[in-house]
């Protein structure tokens, strides 16, 4: 069940992007935020306890949104916004814990 | 301009909300031509934010009542290019002697400046209660910010919990965007709320605005619950409901989405790093940068504006940012209208005195902190719970801010404290049996937000640049 | 009040000399001007090594070496420490020189060196660039630990001994009485102690001049950048040869990258900063060197305040001047490891007027060695003793 429901540009342009290696489709003018969260009802494990995650204040002031993209690139899901062919990975562990 | 006017570096505005919007255009109106540098792409600040691309919602439906101060901001920043530089998708990750180190387009730049306004805003005061860091709970601002700059809503059954006049707003909002609002859940007693009626002459505006949103929630259903405490967000892997208590009776709604705030708080931490002077601040029990009347903060040529010195609303940061600039126009030595500068005094002394008041009816619940469990979440970065902090309070004896943080963790994380901060500090002084303004608080530190390692470095050469 | 040691000054030094006294028995008053372990005690890179050190300093990193496993039995808590090993990156022949000759100085001492090359180096060590580093020197029994924990620690475990620890206490004046010290302390009553411990760090100049042993004490400013949390991937504390950048991981996956100065705070020199250009000069030659980090955040950057002598050796040992003092302070960006074995020593001398670990070395005589040359804070008489080298 996503976290997010649409109530504008449910007719915008379509961007594809991938989630976890499975193709998924967001609209212009998303957030990655958005274009997840409309989808699916999680962003990350958090770094210690590997708790679901899926942002809190929206305004790039919390830090609790970053994902991970394939090329290991880390971005702040609020504030960047959604481009096509993005492959974003909400389920792996960044951080500490587990072995590199 | 005198030439030696022109040799001089240009003025920086941080922050390109209703404050440094109004700051911007009354630099350039005196002839100067200020660099503007803000996170988002596009300005408005929170309160005003715009959307990514037009979504075919009148700005009616996006900023209500507000939405022709919001449109005339937008329209004024845009009238202003050309005549200063703007840099959005831009942090100021540090300040230090009149520069100001910036993260911007994959890089860094160091922006040189004379006269510096910081404009930077506010986000929600949150006290951490069981179940926050659940999926599908959000702050208020951002439950809000999702509606109005996404055209998205953060659940199908919402509660609002928490207390303050956004609480009411967002709500509204949310009934007005055709979803479920469940209940509404104010910390605050109803007698609260009654007081401050009595309490103001002539009902101003927002309280009646205020007013007129309660009765229509009523009329669709939503309830009310004052003065509740031991709220709690509960689910397994995302909310699933809420729980709380109202006069001694535990209560559980089921939701889907939950929007949660206890009022604003300062955005402060380039206040700190611009040497500028903090005193405890009674009313938002937070220490918050110095500012006189002129707007003008302990350290010469930086200007306080906006809700970042101390929360007023989007009215009186527009006014501040304006008498900020013409602080800074009289302190480089070219002419202001000092009626102009007295009005804008003048309103805004009314304006807070209303704000007084009107906090007063919505007080942070600092006695929260006595009832929550020990492993609630407190450090959402850090993952400290309320026991970590009382433990190491206690092995190591720590009385103050800093060595919490440095014994406990608390504020290490990615956001610095700027969320948990405020727990944090009442949370030491209750175990502490200290005054909360003698714990003091976390000293900021650079970078204030996360920074990319991979950034090519800073050459030491470079002397101050202008943005171009 | 009336104690036999007062110290002044709680950081790491002062803290583990109070616990060391209060554990043979002697009591003792601490004062500090602000809190216990908030300055370079609290707040440096966490190196727990004894590779590098000048030879001179290895007996005493030696006798703190044996006490950092026993920290949990001493202090209540492992303060994060870790034997790691600790490598050492040479760059080019000549770095490499350097680190070969190190390692014979150091082959009559207790300090284990394993000399690498490029291809065991590479091989142990897959993190490391192998473009940028050719050969290294490993320390296997040196590691880490977490300076604001060990700190803190101290300082608890020394008030929970039955130390006298007054924070947020300035000294403002000592001097010698027929039977002791008077230290005049901001808001508490005078106290008079047998014996006075100058631990003041950065700010142990003028209780080294109330003596006339005036010296050289100079303020370094180590700057220190922490990333957000990562997978673990970097195994061992390591460093470069002549300290242009050194890199730690601790378990929660957090990197903290040190390299370059920070800078005095305009409005309280007391309180230091990091420079734009050297955290971002540092950051970038740590992605280079370890491009793990390519795709990291910093989170944060800070600066300490750290007394430092021009021959970076610390001062350590009695006055020259006056029986009864001991001075412990300048321990130039070094001092972390060597703190609680400087505890011990202190806390020796106390007792006994002797120490079993030769620090003649660093001896606060060695600035006065040339009468001609003598420090304009007035030279005592001229001591037989050489000077460090």
């Amino acid at each position: 069940m996503p976290l997010l429901h649409r109530v504008a540009r449910q007719n915008e342009v379509p961007i594809g992007f991938s989630l976890n290696g499975k193709p998924c489709e967001g609209r212009r003018g998303d957030t990655l935020l958005s274009a997840i969260l409309t989808i699916d009802e999680r962003l990350r494990p958090s770094d210690f306890s590997h708790e679901p995650r899926a942002g809190f204040c929206q305004m790039s002031a919390c830090q609790d949104c970053w994902v991970t993209l394939i090329s290991g690139e880390r971005v702040r899901a609020c504030s960047t916004p959604l481009a096509e062919g993005m492959q974003v990975i909400t389920r792996a562990a960044n951080s500490a814990g587990e072995p590199a | 301009m005198s030439d030696a006017a022109k040799d001089r570096a240009q003025p920086l505005i941080v922050g390109a909300g209703p404050a440094g919007i109004r700051a911007a255009a009354t630099l350039v109106a005196a002839g100067l031509r200020p660099i503007v540098v803000d996170e988002a792409p596009a300005c408005g600040g929170q309160i005003y934010r715009q959307p990514l691309v037009p979504d075919g919602r009148d700005a009616r439906v996006r900023y209500g009542s507000e939405a022709p101060k919001a449109e005339r901001l937008h329209r004024e920043f845009a009238g202003l290019q050309g005549k200063l530089d703007y840099l959005p998708n831009t942090l100021v990750w540090n300040l230090s002697d009149g520069v100001a180190d910036v993260a911007t387009n994959g890089g860094h730049r160091r922006l040189a400046h004379d006269g510096l306004i910081l404009a930077t805003g506010a986000m929600d005061r949150i006290l951490p209660v069981p179940g926050w860091t659940l999926p599908g709970v959000f702050s208020l601002g951002g439950s809000q910010i999702v509606l109005k700059a996404q055209g998205c809503v953060i659940g199908s059954r919402i509660v609002f919990a928490g207390t303050g006049p956004l609480l009411y707003l967002v709500a509204w909002q949310y009934m007005k965007a055709g979803v479920k609002v469940a209940a509404v859940l104010d910390a605050a007693p109803l007698t609260a709320q009654m007081a401050m009626m009595k309490a103001l002459p002539g009902f101003p505006a927002i309280v009646l605005r205020g007013t007129r949103f309660i009765a229509e929630m009523m009329m669709k259903g939503v309830a009310f619950h004052y003065g509740i405490n031991k709220l709690r967000f509960e689910g397994t892997s995302r909310i699933e409901g809420v729980s709380f208590e109202v006069r001694g009776k535990r209560r559980h709604l089921a939701c889907d989405g939950a929007g949660f705030g206890l009022g604003l708080k300062p955005e402060t931490q380039l206040a700190d790093l611009a040497g500028c002077q903090f005193a405890f601040n009674e009313r938002d029990r937070v220490f918050l940068p110095q500012t006189d009347t002129a707007r003008r903060s302990s350290v010469p040529g930086v200007y306080l504006a906006g809700d970042g010195s101390g929360i007023a609303g989007a009215d009186a940061a527009e006014m501040s940012g304006e008498r900020a600039a013409l602080s800074l126009i009289e302190d480089r030595g070219l002419a202001v209208d000092p009626g102009r500068a007295g009005k804008l005094e003048k309103e805004l002394r009314k304006i807070f005195a209303f704000r007084n008041v009107l906090e007063q009816s919505f007080p942070f619940p600092s006695q929260w902190i006595a009832d929550l469990p020990g492993d609630t979440m407190v450090c959402r970065c850090e993952e400290i719970d309320v026991s970590g902090i009382r433990d190491a309070a206690d092995h190591f004896g720590i009385v103050e801010m800093n060595r919490l943080k440095a014994v406990s963790r608390i504020g290490m994380g990615r956001c610095q404290g700027r969320v948990c901060g405020s727990a944090a500090a009442e949370l030491l002084a209750a175990s502490t049996g200290r005054p909360i303004s003698a714990v003091g608080r976390l000293r900021g530190q650079a970078p204030v937000k996360p920074l990319p390692m991979s950034y090519a470095a800073i050459a030491p050469a470079v002397t101050g640049e202008a943005a171009e | 009040m009336k104690v036999d040691v007062a110290i002044i000054g709680g950081g790491l030094v002062g803290c583990s000399a109070a616990l060391a006294l209060r554990q043979r028995g002697l009591s003792v008053a601490l004062l500090e001007r602000g809190f216990c372990g908030a300055q370079a005690s609290g707040v440096n890179y966490g190196g727990v090594r004894r590779q590098g050190r000048p030879i001179e300093q290895l007996p005493l990193a030696q006798r703190a070496h044996a006490i950092w496993p026993k920290l949990r039995q001493l202090i209540g808590i492992d303060g994060e420490f870790r034997r790691t090993g600790q490598l050492k990156l040479a760059r080019n022949e000549t770095e490499m020189a350097s680190l070969e000759a190190y390692a014979r100085g150091a082959a009559s001492t207790d300090l284990k060196l394993e000399l690498l090359g490029a291809n065991a180096l590479a091989e142990r060590f897959p993190w490391i660039d192998r473009e940028i580093a050719v050969g290294a020197s490993f320390s296997a029994d040196d590691g880490q630990a977490n300076p604001r924990l060990v700190s803190a620690g101290f300082a608890a475990a020394a008030r929970r001994a039955g130390v006298e620890i007054y924070e947020q206490t300035p000294v403002l004046g000592v001097s010698k009485e027929a039977e002791g010290f008077l230290v005049d302390a901001q808001g508490v009553p005078a106290i008079r102690a047998a014996h006075l411990v100058n631990a003041a760090g950065a700010w142990a100049g003028p209780f080294a001049d109330a003596f006339r042993e005036g010296v050289p004490l100079g303020r370094i400013y180590p700057s220190m950048i922490v990333t957000e949390p990562m997978k673990v991937f970097m195994t061992v504390n390591t460093g470069v040869e002549g300290g242009e950048v050194y890199a730690r991981q601790v378990e929660r996956g957090n990197c903290i990258i040190g390299g370059q100065r920070g800078a005095a705070r305009a409005d309280d020199a007391d309180f230091s900063r990091p420079t734009d250009v050297g955290v971002t000069t540092v950051m970038q030659r740590a992605v280079r060197l370890f491009p793990s980090l390519k795709n990291a955040h910093a989170i944060r950057f800070w600066s300490g305040t750290e007394g430092a002598m021009p021959d970076k050796n610390p001062v350590i040992g009695q006055s020259s001047t006056t029986s009864g003092l001991i001075h412990a302070f300048g321990f130039s960006g070094a001092g972390f490891q060597i703190a609680p074995g400087v505890g011990e020593v202190i806390a020796e001398l106390i007792t006994t007027g002797e120490t079993t670990t030769p620090i003649d070395a660093f001896s606060i005589a060695r600035f006065f060695v040339d009468a001609a040359k003598g420090s304009g804070a007035g030279a005592p008489p001229q001591s037989p003793q050489s000077r460090g080298t």
